[in-house]
Parts: C-alpha cells; sequence; structure tokens
C-alpha cells in the first residue's frame, strides 16, 4: 500500500492510516482511469511496434497509420486521466469510430488475415460499448445539473447591511509595507517635487 | 479517529487513522469542532502542487478546542481553551514572524532542506498541504496536532458560534490582505477575479475598505449573485467581454487595483483561446499552472495600479507579459497569508458586527460525507460555494 510506504516520511506523532474508508472516486471515475490507462498502453503499443498490428490485420504497408494512430491513443489517454476526464472519453469514443471505420476497409475479401480483422472488430464494438458507459457515467456524475441555482441575494455579510458597510473599516491603517501610489486628491495641492515624495 | 486523507488525483477518503501526539515541547492537539474545504485544497485534489504523498491527511480551515499542551505552550493555552488554527504554522520569534511576516516564517517548516531547494529558501510549515510545506497533517478530522501552538492560534470567546469565526484561520485574512495590500483609496475601483469564498471575502473586504467601486468576474449566476450582494458591481464572462465591460466602468481608463482570487486552475473556455493553451501545455506536463487571470489583469490594470494575488499558483507560467508589467510600471503582490498578522483587528470586526464571515457558508455536512464534498464543490454542483464539516 503506497500509504504505508510514505509513512517514512511521517515523524512519530503523525497520524498514520490503519483502514481506509469511502473514496471520493465514483465508479465511473475508476472505469474513466481504467480506459485512460488502457489508452496509454495501446498507443504505446502502436508507436512502438506498429508492424506487428500491420502484420496482424494484413494491412502491411500503413504503419506510418498505425503509428499516428498510437500518437491519437496517447491523447486520448492523457485527457482521460486529467480532470478533464469526460473530454478524454468521449474523444475515446471518436476515436472508436475512427477505428472501426479503419477495420471495415481491412475486412476486403482477398485479406488472408480476415478473421483477426474480424476479431479485432468485436473487440473494438466491445471497448467502445465501454467508452459510451463511462463517458455516459462520467458526464453524468460530474456535470452542473440544469435548472435554477439557488438564490444567495441575502448573503450580504453585513449584518448592518451594505450602505453602512462602505468604508466602515476606515479606521483601519494600512501597514507601510503595503502601501501604492497616493490618491490624487492627497497631492493635487502640493508642490511638483512634494508629490514624488512617499505619502 | 477519523480524517479526510489524500490518497492520489481526485481520490480523498475519510480513512481511520491514529490519533496525533504532542511530539514537541511547544505542541498542542485540538479537538477539532469545524473545518472546511478550500479552494486550494482542490489544487491538492487534483494533484497540481507537488510533493503529496498517499496518506496526507488534508485540511487547513479548523477550530476547536484544546485538549492537551506541551510544557512550553502552557504559558499560552491551557485545556478547554476555545481557538481558530490559523493554516500558516509560525514560531513567532523569527526575523520575519517579528516583522509579522508570517506565511514566510524562517522556523515552522519542518522539511526546510526539501523546501529550500524547490523554492531557494523554505517558507512558513502549512497545515494539510504538501511537503514542500512542512508535510503536517490537516485539520479535516477529529483531532490535529498544532505545532508551535504557543504563537499559532487564535483565542475566541465563547458565545460566538463556529460558522462566525472559522474563516479566521484562512480565507477571511485571506481577502482582507488581499485588499490591504491594495491599499485601498476612496477614489478606487478594485476589480476582483473570481468569486469563490476568498473573492467573496476579498469583495466584502474592499467594500469596508472604502472602494469607490467594487467588481467582480465570474460565470457562475449564484456566485456573482452572492457577490452582488456584498456590494459588487458583477460581470459574468461568459456574457461579456471583461476588458471592454472595465474600461467601461472607469471612464476607459481600468481598475486602479486588481486581486487574483482564481490562481492557478483558471476556467477553460474556447472563448478564451489563451485557456486552452495552457489547458493543453498543463496535461503534457509543459506548463503547471494556468495564469489567464494574471495576462488579463496586467492588461487591463491602470498604469501604476496594482495587482494583488491570493490566489494560489503551484509552479510555472507561460506567456505572462511582461513588456506590459514593466512598462506599465505595475505593482505585484503575492503571498500566502500572513494570517495572524490581521486576525485581532478582524475578530473585534466581527464581534461589533460590521461583518459575518458565515453568509458564505453553502453546505454543511459531516467528515464522512467529506469525499462526496469534495466532488460536488470541485464540480460547482447544488450552487455550492463553501462547504463546512462537522467532524
Ligand atoms: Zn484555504
Ligand atoms: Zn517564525
Amino acid at each position: 500500500m503506497a500509504y504505508y510506504i510514505s509513512n517514512i516520511a511521517r515523524s512519530k506523532g503523525d497520524p498514520k492510516v490503519l483502514h481506509s474508508g469511502p473514496s471520493s472516486l465514483g465508479a465511473a471515475d475508476r472505469m474513466a482511469k481504467a480506459l485512460g490507462w488502457f489508452s496509454i498502453g495501446l498507443g504505446i503499443a502502436e508507436l512502438v511496434a506498429p508492424e506487428r498490428f500491420t502484420r496482424a490485420l494484413g494491412m502491411e504497408g500503413k504503419e506510418g497509420l498505425v503509428r499516428a494512430y498510437g500518437v491519437r491513443e496517447l491523447g486520448h489517454g492523457i485527457v482521460s486521466l486529467s480532470p478533464d476526464k469526460h473530454l478524454g472519453l468521449w474523444s475515446r469514443v471518436a476515436g472508436d469510430g475512427l477505428d472501426i471505420a479503419t477495420l471495415m476497409m481491412a475486412m476486403r475479401h482477398d485479406n488472408p488475415k480476415r478473421d483477426n480483422v474480424g476479431i479485432a472488430l468485436a473487440a473494438v464494438l466491445g471497448v467502445t460499448l465501454l467508452d459510451i458507459i463511462g463517458a455516459q457515467g462520467v458526464t453524468a456524475r460530474h456535470s452542473r445539473p440544469r435548472g435554477r441555482p439557488r438564490s444567495y441575494r441575502d448573503r450580504t455579510g453585513f449584518p448592518q447591511g451594505v450602505q453602512a458597510a462602505r468604508g466602515a473599516a476606515k479606521d483601519f491603517q494600512v501597514p507601510p509595507d503595503m502601501r501604492a501610489a497616493p490618491p490624487l486628491a492627497a497631492v493635487s495641492d502640493r508642490a511638483p517635487q512634494e508629490r514624488a515624495r512617499p505619502h | 479517529m477519523r480524517a479526510l486523507v489524500w490518497h492520489g488525483k481526485e481520490d480523498i477518503r475519510c480513512d481511520t487513522v491514529t490519533d496525533p501526539e504532542i511530539e514537541q515541547p511547544r505542541d498542542a492537539i485540538v479537538k477539532v469542532t469545524s473545518c472546511a474545504i478550500c479552494g486550494s485544497d482542490l489544487h491538492l485534489f487534483h494533484n497540481f502542487i507537488p510533493a503529496m504523498l498517499p496518506g496526507d491527511i488534508m485540511g487547513h480551515e479548523m477550530m476547536g478546542e484544546v485538549v492537551e499542551v506541551g510544557p512550553e505552550a502552557r504559558g499560552k493555552l491551557k485545556k478547554g481553551d476555545r481557538v481558530v488554527v490559523p493554516f500558516t504554522i509560525i514560531c513567532g520569534e523569527c526575523d520575519q514572524c517579528k516583522r509579522g511576516n508570517f506565511s514566510v516564517c524562517q522556523r515552522s517548516n519542518r522539511k526546510k532542506d526539501l523546501a529550500d531547494k524547490v523554492f531557494g529558501h523554505a517558507t512558513a510549515g502549512l497545515f494539510g498541504y504538501t511537503h514542500l510545506t512542512g508535510g503536517y497533517p490537516g485539520g479535516q478530522a477529529e483531532y490535529l496536532r498544532v505545532p508551535f501552538a504557543d504563537a499559532t492560534h487564535i483565542k475566541v470567546p465563547d458565545g460566538i458560534p463556529d460558522e462566525k469565526v472559522l474563516f479566521l484561520g484562512d480565507i477571511f485574512p485571506t481577502g482582507w490582505q488581499a485588499a490591504v495590500q491594495c491599499d485601498i483609496q476612496p477614489t478606487d475601483t478594485v476589480a476582483i477575479w473570481g468569486c469563490g469564498p476568498v473573492g467573496q471575502m476579498a469583495i466584502r473586504s474592499a467594500v469596508l475598505l472604502g472602494a469607490k467601486q467594487v467588481i467582480a468576474i465570474d460565470h457562475l449566476p449564484e456566485r456573482l449573485e452572492m457577490a452582488e450582494a456584498g456590494g459588487a458591481i458583477t460581470i459574468n464572462f461568459d456574457e461579456e467581454s471583461v476588458i471592454e465591460r472595465l474600461n467601461e466602468l472607469t471612464g476607459g481608463e481600468g481598475p486602479e487595483k486588481c486581486i487574483d482570487a482564481i490562481g492557478m486552475e483558471a476556467h477553460v473556455s474556447p472563448s478564451m483561446p489563451d485557456t486552452v493553451y495552457d489547458r493543453a501545455k498543463q496535461m503534457l506536463g509543459a506548463e503547471s499552472d494556468r495564469p489567464h487571470v494574471l495576462r488579463e489583469m496586467i492588461y487591463v490594470c491602470r498604469p501604476a495600479g496594482v495587482i494583488s494575488i491570493p490566489g494560489v499558483y503551484g509552479g510555472l507560467v507561460d506567456k505572462i507579459p511582461m513588456g506590459q508589467l514593466m512598462n506599465k510600471g505595475l505593482t505585484l503582490r503575492t503571498g500566502q497569508t500572513h494570517v495572524n498578522r490581521w486576525t485581532d483587528d478582524l475578530l473585534r470586526r466581527i464581534e461589533e458586527g460590521q461583518i459575518d464571515p458565515s453568509f458564505v457558508i453553502t453546505h454543511t455536512v459531516s467528515l464522512d460525507e467529506g469525499p462526496e464534498m469534495y466532488k460536488v464543490f470541485r464540480d460547482k454542483q447544488d450552487s455550492c460555494i463553501k462547504v463546512v464539516l462537522k467532524p
């Protein structure tokens, strides 16, 4: 456990975790995290070994395309793991569309690896379904529901009202280290060389 | 005891942990009666502040009752005292503390070597924050150990509810210092970016200090409404141009004083292309903070004006218009809040009824509901502005 190891950075009187309770991460957030890491893994694989994909799918010569998809996949992953994960997951759904279109083109009758393409297509369709569920999940969990916000019209913070509050702290002396340029009224009736002096 | 514990990005849990123990003779233990979630906790929630470790207890806005006092803190504190704990830990004796620069106390950061390397020179220890500021366990918990407790406390009288004084530990003095370092004159327009809790306190502070007009900028209707209730003119940046409107309200000359109550995580919107650029760079790790507000303030501020930055920044920013900043002769004032420099005066103002900071509280829940409330507060759901937790 990470929190157990981190105890080396704590002193003896610091509280240490005994057991963990409910987390701020919801099921949709965990799913986004898993899909994000999946994107990163797939992206790296596509970038470093594109020939494995092209050979298995009978798409020899398309290594450049696979690499480009790898970069795209890394992008999906980074965004899915960020606080803007809904954008990441919806971008994954769009990416799935692109993957499906590309695989459909490889479903030609003359492709000797047509069976493999079929398997890949089924896998991508499965992942697409997960992506849609995940994207809908995080969008629902983290968006602001429509409708009227609560009204804070009476939250003045001033028990005697705003008008009475204006300038009520005029007795406060700004400390010398926080002074700024003097107001015009304070300098306008003074001689120019005097105006330049700190007030 | 139970405490809200950081386990990683967006993963805060309500855990069972061991109780804190007195370690140093100046320590005290406080039984927490109220604590709050702060906007800067969200930077930790997003893992944008470096050097957090799984198992760190969150929280730096808390108050409660003293239940144990170390031998060297006994002159100043006793069992049963009711205290608000400032988020900056202070020794009260070093050169900086003597000057009132408490947030850069030279002795309270127990990870000084690490902080010296990263910041050049260490700053004060902070509760419930990164290990760069000492890695001290925070107060979103049932009990808190307060180091240098003889100096690090604000005594509050009985008979005044927690909600009225709790924010003396952070957001009220933070908004106040933001306004004070503007040296507000009766002729000044003060523009405040962000109507979160610190922005709301800065608005009230600028009104109390007698600004001619206070302008508040945000895009959430409920926050703008609260800003208006406090006496501000509001600008909704989703609906109008901030720069045009600010110039319009100041006879074309721009506000004399600008306050950044947003910090490193500016709202991202395609209508503000620089924010999209920053967000992309941030995701790639090429920039840590999104300084949209800084850019806008430097551009719109009146020459020789003041820019005050209570908003938290974590590391490196990009595309800061130094040419505008330098040629316009602007003054930048920054810093974590020197909490105890202001609290005697502010407590008096609360007691006299000049201000009641509890106006900002929108949610009060138990500690167990804390993890879920981090999400609600971050996503600004249910018109959430300020969450108070009752351990
Ligand atoms: Zn805070
Ligand atoms: Zn000190």
